[in-house]
């Protein structure tokens, strides 16, 4: 470590600022970097006139001039652009309800700011994540949960492999979070208190069709159907629903209605019950795995299909580039354009994107 | 880590003399001069003192010199100033699409109160043609604002003939000259320019001072309303420190800017020859004559600016790129596409610019550290051809 270069990717948020402070205290010479990927100006010019990503880089600004580290902001705005907002333009006119934060941390975080860290003689990247990363004697890599569950980020981060992570660090990713702000507080860091970010950092909940019309998504009204195809009124457009979605259907009914499943071509949106929300398996496609490699052609694992799910026990098979993971038991809302991300205990094996989800109707 | 200072255009060191002549005011010297006593009058006399060195320099009267907070606000005061008084008579102003952001800025928000504004365009140099402003001119042009040399490229603008051509049609002619002032010869008695903004830390003096020459009978409506000062056209007690560090940097100019300026481009171009002598594939930014003694803007193909910037940095080396978003980032700059430059030129481009310090062992530490950032980051593109093939071209 010894007066070898990083990168530490800043946030402005507490987490991505005490993973700067220990790598600094490890004598890495670090360098503050902050990425400047949209102007959002455009999503918070409604919400008193403030900008909040600008202020977030004040912080980080301040919390390297605590350091007394350089600290730089990097124009990935094209980049951004391409990876992540077009693409999640297109998965929701296709129906799907698109993850791109996890787009975001394979395009931008580990790819554009790995190229980053070679242009300015870096070793590597780190981040606030909480996520574990061992390294075998052989400099394989692999990628552990957070022990504190409430906080991992694991979910966000199963497209790196083993190749990116040896120059991937997570300083705080086995801590907990009252630790990272104790010594965030103690350093004296401008951020100790910061509150956590929560929506989207380019589209907050209240602005997700304001977002997508802008992109030049229309909005086109279409029917809500039940199972048997028998309409049940008008919906306001598919980008508005999610699968497993219940309220603001506007949908009288003697049961509460749930969305099962959107077909964007046809501009239908089909409902039914709860239990009409429930899978038996997933179908995923691009897959990856952080060795390299599935363990073997049909495999045991825990099956998390969204971010906050509690996952589930499933068998996975290989099929070509896809998996078909079978759940012990019945999931809700399996929805296409999530990632579903399989783990052996703590570990991440890897995971793909669920194309589309098998009902129990079948 | 050595230090090596090329960033002339964004501000300037503090010269020593400035700073020896501004010492008194930080300490016994503390007076308002609008005030009638003695405290008041000693600094009074001081900054008319200013007054009349940076008219010496400029060759106007002392008294068509307005003490502002800055260029920034002096080309506020002339583009507004104008406009509030002679919205009557017209509503079209003419100025150029590579003009600094205190123009440009200025003009888009007159744009929403009502005015018509005509950004001219620049030839392949960088240069607004006198023909380009022609064309531009309407019976409703009230004003033609045109800098003198661009901050960026150095482009010198051909300030007599479009000064000429702005009057004959009846238009207040303004110029900005923050980056010409002390790096070329301005003669406002004869330049057919109505207003002339400078400022103080571009010419080695403290920032948070700048200034408008508005000629004679030139009518403007004032920005900032307060006490009388500046006879009325900008209120607030006067900047008196930054006003005498002007009046000191002026005078040093009047005396020496000769010499100063034939050594500084003397070292510019050793820089540039070095640089096109010994890194292949540069494209020179801006007129290879026609420019600032002082600056030199590089295209690195193949390499981005920013990458470059950072590495210089980090090697004790400031320069600049482009222009700056309000985050920090760094964006192409939009002077060099309204010159045509090809977007990926325009992105790995380099301002350099020279100036009091600068020494031979500075330029030639920093040809080399450029070359090896150039060297090591072409390795790293997959666009760049080999060194073989470079050599064989």
């Amino acid at each position: 470590m010894k007066g070898k270069r990083i990168l530490a990717a800043l946030s402005g948020g507490v987490d991505s600022s005490v993973a700067a402070l220990l790598l600094q205290r490890e004598g890495w010479e670090v360098i503050g970097i902050s990425m400047d990927l949209y102007d959002f100006s455009k999503v918070t010019r409604d919400r008193e006139g403030t900008c909040c990503s600008l202020d977030d880089l004040y912080d980080a600004r301040r919390v390297c001039d605590t350091l007394n580290i350089p600290y730089y902001v990097l124009n990935l705005r094209d980049e951004f652009r391409r990876e992540v907002i077009d693409p999640f333009v297109r998965e929701y006119s296709t129906g799907r309800t698109p993850n791109p934060c996890i787009l975001c941390n394979e395009h931008m975080k580990f790819r554009a700011l790995l190229r980053k860290a070679d242009e300015l003689g870096a070793e590597g990247v780190a981040t606030g994540h909480y996520a574990v990363i061992r390294r075998d004697p052989s400099g394989r890599c692999r990628l552990f949960a957070a022990p504190d569950e409430s906080k991992d980020q694991s979910y966000f981060l199963f497209s790196l492999d083993s190749v990116r992570l040896q120059r991937i660090l997570f300083p705080v990713g086995e801590m907990e979070k009252s630790e990272v702000r104790r010594i965030a507080g103690e350093a004296g860091l401008p951020v100790f208190e910061k509150r956590e970010s929560q929506d989207i950092c380019f589209v907050t909940d209240d602005s997700y069709t304001e977002f997508l019309n802008r992109s030049g998504i229309r909005e086109q009204e279409g029917l809500f159907l039940d199972r048997s195809g028998n309409v049940l009124g008008t919906h306001k457009g598919v980008v508005h629903y999610t699968v497993g979605q219940r309220r603001g259907l506007g949908i009288a009914s003697k049961e509460p209605l749930y969305v099962v499943a959107i077909d964007a071509e046809k501009n239908e949106v089909i409902l039914g019950t709860e239990n009409d929300t429930l899978s038996a398996h997933a179908t995923v496609g691009r897959v990856s795995f952080v060795s390299g490699a599935p363990p073997t052609q049909q495999f045991r694992a825990t099956a998390k299909v969204r971010f906050r799910h509690a996952g589930a026990g499933a068998t996975v098979r290989v099929e070509e580039n896809r998996l078909k993971v079978v759940f012990d038991t019945p999931q809700r809302s399996v929805t296409p354009g999530q990632a579903l991300v399989l783990y052996d205990g703590k570990e991440v094996l890897g995971g793909g994107w669920i194309e589309c989800e098998s009902a129990s109707r079948s | 880590m050595r230090r090596i200072y090329l960033d002339h255009n964004a501000t300037t060191p503090i010269h020593p003399e400035v700073r020896k002549a501004v010492e008194p005011y930080l300490s016994e010297q503390f007076g308002n001069p609008s005030s009638i006593h003695w405290a008041g009058r000693d600094v009074r006399k001081g900054v008319e003192d200013a007054r009349q060195a940076i008219a010496a320099f400029f060759r106007c009267q002392p008294l068509e010199v307005v003490f502002a907070s800055s260029g920034t606000e002096s080309d506020n005061l002339a583009i507004k100033g104008v406009a509030y008084r002679k919205g009557n008579a017209g509503k079209h102003i003419v100025t150029s699409q590579v003009e600094h952001p205190a123009v440009i800025n200025a003009c888009r928000f007159l744009e929403n109160q009502g005015f018509r504004v005509t950004y001219a365009p620049v030839n392949r140099h960088g240069i607004v043609e006198p023909e380009s402003v022609r064309k531009a001119l309407t019976r409703d042009t009230i004003l033609v604002s045109i800098m003198y040399a661009n901050n960026e490229t150095g482009a010198i603008m051909p300030i007599p003939e479009i000064g000429a051509i702005a009057r004959e049609a009846g238009a207040i002619m303004h110029t900005d000259a923050v980056q010409a002032a002390g790096k070329l010869p301005i003669d406002f008695g004869t330049l057919p320019v109505d207003m002339l903004t400078f400022s103080g830390h571009k010419v080695n003096a403290l920032k948070g001072a700048g200034g408008l020459i508005i000629r004679r009978g030139t009518e403007i409506e004032a920005l900032i309303h307060g006490g009388h000062q500046e006879r009325g056209r900008r209120g607030g007690t006067e900047n008196v420190v930054g006003i005498i560090a002007m009046g000191k940097s002026f005078e040093l100019l009047h005396a020496g800017m000769e010499k100063e300026v034939a050594e500084t481009r003397r070292l510019r171009d050793q820089f540039e020859k070095e640089l096109f002598g010994r890194i292949p594939a540069l494209v020179l930014n801006g007129p290879p004559t026609e420019r600032l003694p002082n600056t030199v803007n590089i295209s690195f193909r193949f390499v981005e600016g920013e990458a470059m910037l950072l590495n210089l940095d980090m090697m004790g080396i400031a320069c600049s790129s482009g222009s700056a978003c309000t985050s920090g980032s760094l964006e192409p700059s939009p002077i060099l596409m309204a010159m045509g430059a090809d977007p990926t030129d325009a992105q790995g481009a380099l301002r350099f610019s020279l100036g009091l310090g600068n020494t031979d062992a500075d330029v030639e530490y920093a040809v080399s550290a450029i070359e090896s950032v150039v060297g090591k980051l072409r390795a790293l593109s997959p666009l760049y051809p080999s060194a073989k093939e470079a050599k064989a071209r």
